[in-house]
């Protein structure tokens, strides 16, 4: 693998977006490589000037290191004392002391033309044909289609046991969710980035867009992506423990294919919400619960419900967990003000919620024994 | 007044003399530069191989967040420190700091500080969680019980920064031998002013955020909650208003050091004296003004962002100046490549690099690709490893045959030069490469794309890692039983009134103070290095 480190220094080599899920892979290679050495160019016109930009700086700082090291080596072999050379005792020059204040002023104006004009690219996110609004969570992105109607939470797929080493990691190792987000080819998207919880960041290299998702603001990026595919991105602030696994999967398709989805996607709601008057049996609210569970909650309360001593409470024998249905709703649809514990209303349906409440009431140790249905939780969200 | 030091135990914890204080600051500030050092190994040995295998993920953040904390407040600030502890009274003819017992205080505070900070790796819940810049509210809201712990020992360190800092402005201000005007005071000493003066600036504002978070925590409070009417971003530009003059605070007696040492084995006066202390104070000038360039993607307005960006881009003007007076000074010297010469080239080569990519990441729109990815991470260690570290490892063993009168081994000085050298590079360089590929920093866990160059990285680090025992024993070795050194003026070029106290330097130095006299360039038996020529003492000093 060392070969390929040979090749050209700082080629751009194209940054392994997996363009084609499922199908033949280009960067399938275990490990990287070795010559994975710049930064993608991307598909967007914003990734593109950033890239082009970035090349730029890179090679006005190339060449004046050459010069000055290159001058610097030359004094460090000549100017030995080994070489019988008697130091001189010069200290000031005033006109080269001038000449490199000025030069290297005047090559930072240089550089900054291009640089402002990168930045308004960045910041022109005026007259977006589609808006998508992104919610960062611990640890899930939700999206949500503006105007449509349509939202839903996207999750890292890749599971703990591929990330415990219990099973080999597969092709898409930390970069797979369970429903990527949608977007139309050839239309001006504009993102508007918050966060739920703490701080987290938007990140999609070949889009060019990095943009902080923090709770109670709005910022704002936009993407025009030509070429329908899978890109990946990450999150790139600090957010706990789950940082690393909340990935970002942008599913762009062409126009007419991105219609079908959104009404297929309206379909779906439209049968979803009709379960949720529907009298569910304990099987199922245990099944689907636990499921949920998994996904939602064990990430802190850990999968055997005892929490993290200090940090996450145990709900294994919790008070509120066996007290009455009502309290548990409230906790689970308002969250608790002041903690890490969110508000899930916005993020799971209300058979969701019904479900991993019933889970939670007849597992592990707990054996409350009686049903919570979806409907329940409706009504509780209404009358509040 | 001929008096050594008291017996036993006592001598360091009633210690009032600068050079004992000294000596304290810099063995603790080794002893936490090998914990943050092992807490260093811990991050690059999970990150051998992708997946979770060695800690888990919570524990991970937990390290790289002390190993920020530990490097800066605990390993770096307090090395610097101590060598201005150590020499500026020496360097400036002074028999000690201007406020003794204030001195020993500043010190003796900094154990507990970290005592408590480090003790919350035990407690329920773990310790810090949030990172060294700790942006609410993950510190806040969600952090662990412990980071009350984390606030107070902030405090206590802020404290003892800033009781180092009035202490050394009142000794330059003061206690200058008569005749040592400001712009003959060796480099070092200016570099320590200015820095004096930024951290009397910062350490406040510091304590202001992490304040704010304490009363956000516990007392109701709604600085940085924007369900309260808060702002997250309130705590980023509070923060960053410490952190940017932070890293000057860092760096810049790093460069003090570099200006005493390539002098000295040039065998050159300094070149462009006056434009050095003018670069240093226009550097410290714009890290009060250049903060939000931490924070390009916060969705700052566009004004906002090009202003911190052509600030920053500003900074490269006063920088490069240093640089270009480095190698002048270099030439048409007479080189030799001792140990301390080594690692002052190799800061030189290594920093600028830093400079280059640091260049590059004021470009806002490239940054936004480079905010927060492994490039970031490389880019600092670049300016604080190969820039700081380097720089006081050079300061440790150009002034230590003067500190303790015996030589170092050159040879094993220069085997850890080269392994560090060459380690360090190992270990950053690709880090500029997983970055632009992609790798996001603080991430326990990474895609199977990133795995071969965290391989390499990490086989650096733990070299690098091996470099400093390396060091350690050196150090020791010489202390204990190394070749004794006669001569006042232990290098052939040095100059400086350092040099023409005995060696070793006796517990009490300038007494008396030293005559320092102008005279004209190249007449002089004496001159400071890194100042003018022009300077020279005609009075021999009397020591003890």
């Amino acid at each position: 693998m060392f070969k390929k480190a040979l090749a050209p220094f700082l080629t751009c080599s194209s940054f392994v977006s997996m363009k084609s899920l499922g199908a033949e892979s280009d960067n399938s290679v275990m490990g990287g490589g070795l010559t994975n050495l710049n930064m993608p160019r991307g598909v967007t016109e914003v990734s593109q000037v950033a890239y082009d930009v970035h090349m730029l700086m890179m090679w006005i700082c190339t060449a004046i290191g050459v010069v000055v090291f290159g001058f610097m080596f030359y004094v460090m072999y000549a100017h030995r004392k080994s070489r019988g050379v008697e130091a001189a005792n010069f200290h000031e020059h005033l006109g080269v002391e001038i000449l490199w204040t000025v030069v290297p002023a005047l090559i930072l104006i240089f550089m900054a033309i291009p640089a402002t004009s990168a930045l308004l690219k960045v910041y022109d996110t005026e007259n977006a044909d589609i808006d998508i609004k992104v919610t960062g969570y611990q640890w899930k992105w939700q999206y949500e289609h503006l105007g449509e109607g349509i939202k839903y939470m996207s999750e890292m797929r890749t599971s703990i046991d591929e990330i415990e080493g219990r099973e080999p990691k597969g092709e898409h190792y930390l970069r797979e969710v369970n429903q990527p987000l949608v977007i139309p080819a050839n239309k001006k998207v504009r993102f508007l980035i918050t966060g739920n919880d703490v701080i987290h960041s938007w990140w999609v290299p070949d889009f060019g867009v990095k943009r902080d998702a923090i709770p109670g603001l709005f910022t704002a990026a936009w993407a025009r992506v030509e070429e329908p595919g899978l890109y990946v991105g990450e999150c790139t602030e600090l957010c706990g423990k789950g940082h690393p696994f909340m990935p970002i999967v942008v599913e762009v398709k062409e126009e007419k294919d991105y219609d079908l989805w959104l009404e297929g996607k309206k379909e779906e709601a439209a049968i979803y919400a009709a379960t949720i008057g529907k009298d569910w049996s304990h099987e199922e609210l245990m099944s689907k619960g636990e499921d949920v569970y998994k996904i939602s909650c064990a990430g802190c309360h850990q999968a055997d419900g005892n929490g993290i001593p200090g940090i996450f409470p145990a709900l294994n024998g919790s008070s509120i967990v066996q007290g009455p249905a009502d309290g548990h709703i409230a906790v689970l649809i308002n969250g608790i003000a002041g903690s890490s514990m969110q508000s899930f209303a916005d993020q799971l349906s209300e058979v969701d919620i019904a479900a991993v409440i019933h889970y939670k009431r007849n597992t592990w140790d707990n054996s409350v024994g009686d049903i919570v249905q979806p409907v329940d939780v409706l009504n509780f969200k209404t009358a509040q | 007044m001929a008096h050594g030091p008291a017996e036993g135990i006592t001598r360091w914890l009633y210690t009032t003399n600068h050079k004992d204080i000294g000596t304290l600051y810099l063995w603790f500030s080794f002893a936490m530069f090998l914990t943050g050092g092992f807490f260093a190994m811990v991050i690059r040995a999970e990150l051998f191989q992708p997946g979770v295998q060695l800690v888990q993920p919570e524990f991970f953040i937990q390290m790289t967040t002390m190993h920020g904390l530990v490097m800066v407040f605990g390993a770096i600030m307090p090395a610097f420190v101590g060598l201005a502890n150590w020499m500026i009274p020496m360097m400036i003819g002074a028999p000690d700091m201007a406020l003794p017992r204030m001195n020993n205080l500043s010190f003796w505070i900094l154990p507990f500080a970290f005592a408590i900070l480090i003790s919350t790796l035990f407690m329920e819940g773990g310790g810090p969680n949030f990172g060294w810049t700790f942006y609410a509210p993950l510190s806040t809201t969600y952090a662990p019980d412990s980071v009350n712990y984390f606030i107070f020992a902030v405090h206590i360190m802020g404290a003892s920064s800033i009781m180092g800092s009035i202490n050394i402005i009142a000794t330059v201000m003061n206690m200058r031998a008569p005749g040592m005007t400001y712009m003959k005071m060796p480099l070092f000493v200016w570099t320590w002013l200015i820095t004096a003066f930024l951290l009397v600036a910062v350490m406040p504002v510091l304590a202001g955020a992490v304040t704010m978070m304490l009363m956000d925590i516990n007392f109701g409070t709604s600085f940085f909650n924007a369900a309260g009417g808060g702002d997250p971003v309130l705590f980023q530009h509070v923060f960053w208003f410490f952190g940017h003059p932070e890293v000057y605070i860092i760096i810049l007696p790093a460069f003090g050091v570099v200006s005493q040492i390539i002098p000295t084995f040039s065998r050159k006066p300094l070149f462009g004296y006056s434009s050095m202390v003018y670069a240093t104070a226009a550097i410290a000038f714009l890290s009060f003004v250049v903060w939000a360039h931490h924070m390009f993607t916060v969705g700052m307005p566009i004004a906002g962002e090009l202003y911190f960006m052509y600030a920053t881009m500003l900074i490269a003007v006063p920088t490069g100046v240093k640089v270009f007076n480095w190698i002048t000074t270099m030439y048409r010297g007479a080189i030799t490549y001792e140990t301390p010469m080594l690692f002052c080239i190799a800061f030189v080569i290594l920093f600028t690099f830093g400079g280059f990519t640091g260049l590059m990441l004021s470009v806002a729109a490239a940054d936004i690709q480079y905010h927060d990815t492994y490039f970031v991470v490389a880019h600092f260690h670049y300016v604080m490893v190969a820039g700081a570290v380097f720089s006081g490892t050079a300061a440790v063993y150009y002034w230590l045959p003067k500190w303790c009168g015996r030589m170092y081994d050159e040879t094993m000085g220069k085997l850890q030069f080269w392994l560090a050298f060459i380690a360090f590079n190992i270990t950053f360089m690709p880090q500029h490469f997983l970055g632009l590929a992609g790798m996001p920093r603080r991430y326990a866990d990474y895609g199977l794309q990133f795995a071969d160059w965290n391989m390499v990285s990490s086989v650096g680090a733990f070299l690098y890692g091996g470099a400093q025992i390396l060091f350690l024993y050196n150090v020791v070795r010489t202390i204990m039983h190394g070749e004794p050194v006669k001569e006042a003026k232990v290098w052939e070029g040095a100059e400086g009134l350092e040099w023409l106290v005995p060696t070793p330097a006796p517990y009490h130095t300038f007494t008396k103070p030293p005559v320092v006299i102008s005279g004209a360039a190249g007449e002089d038996e004496w001159s400071i290095s890194g100042a003018t020529p022009h300077v020279a003492f005609k009075a021999s000093p009397e020591a003890g």
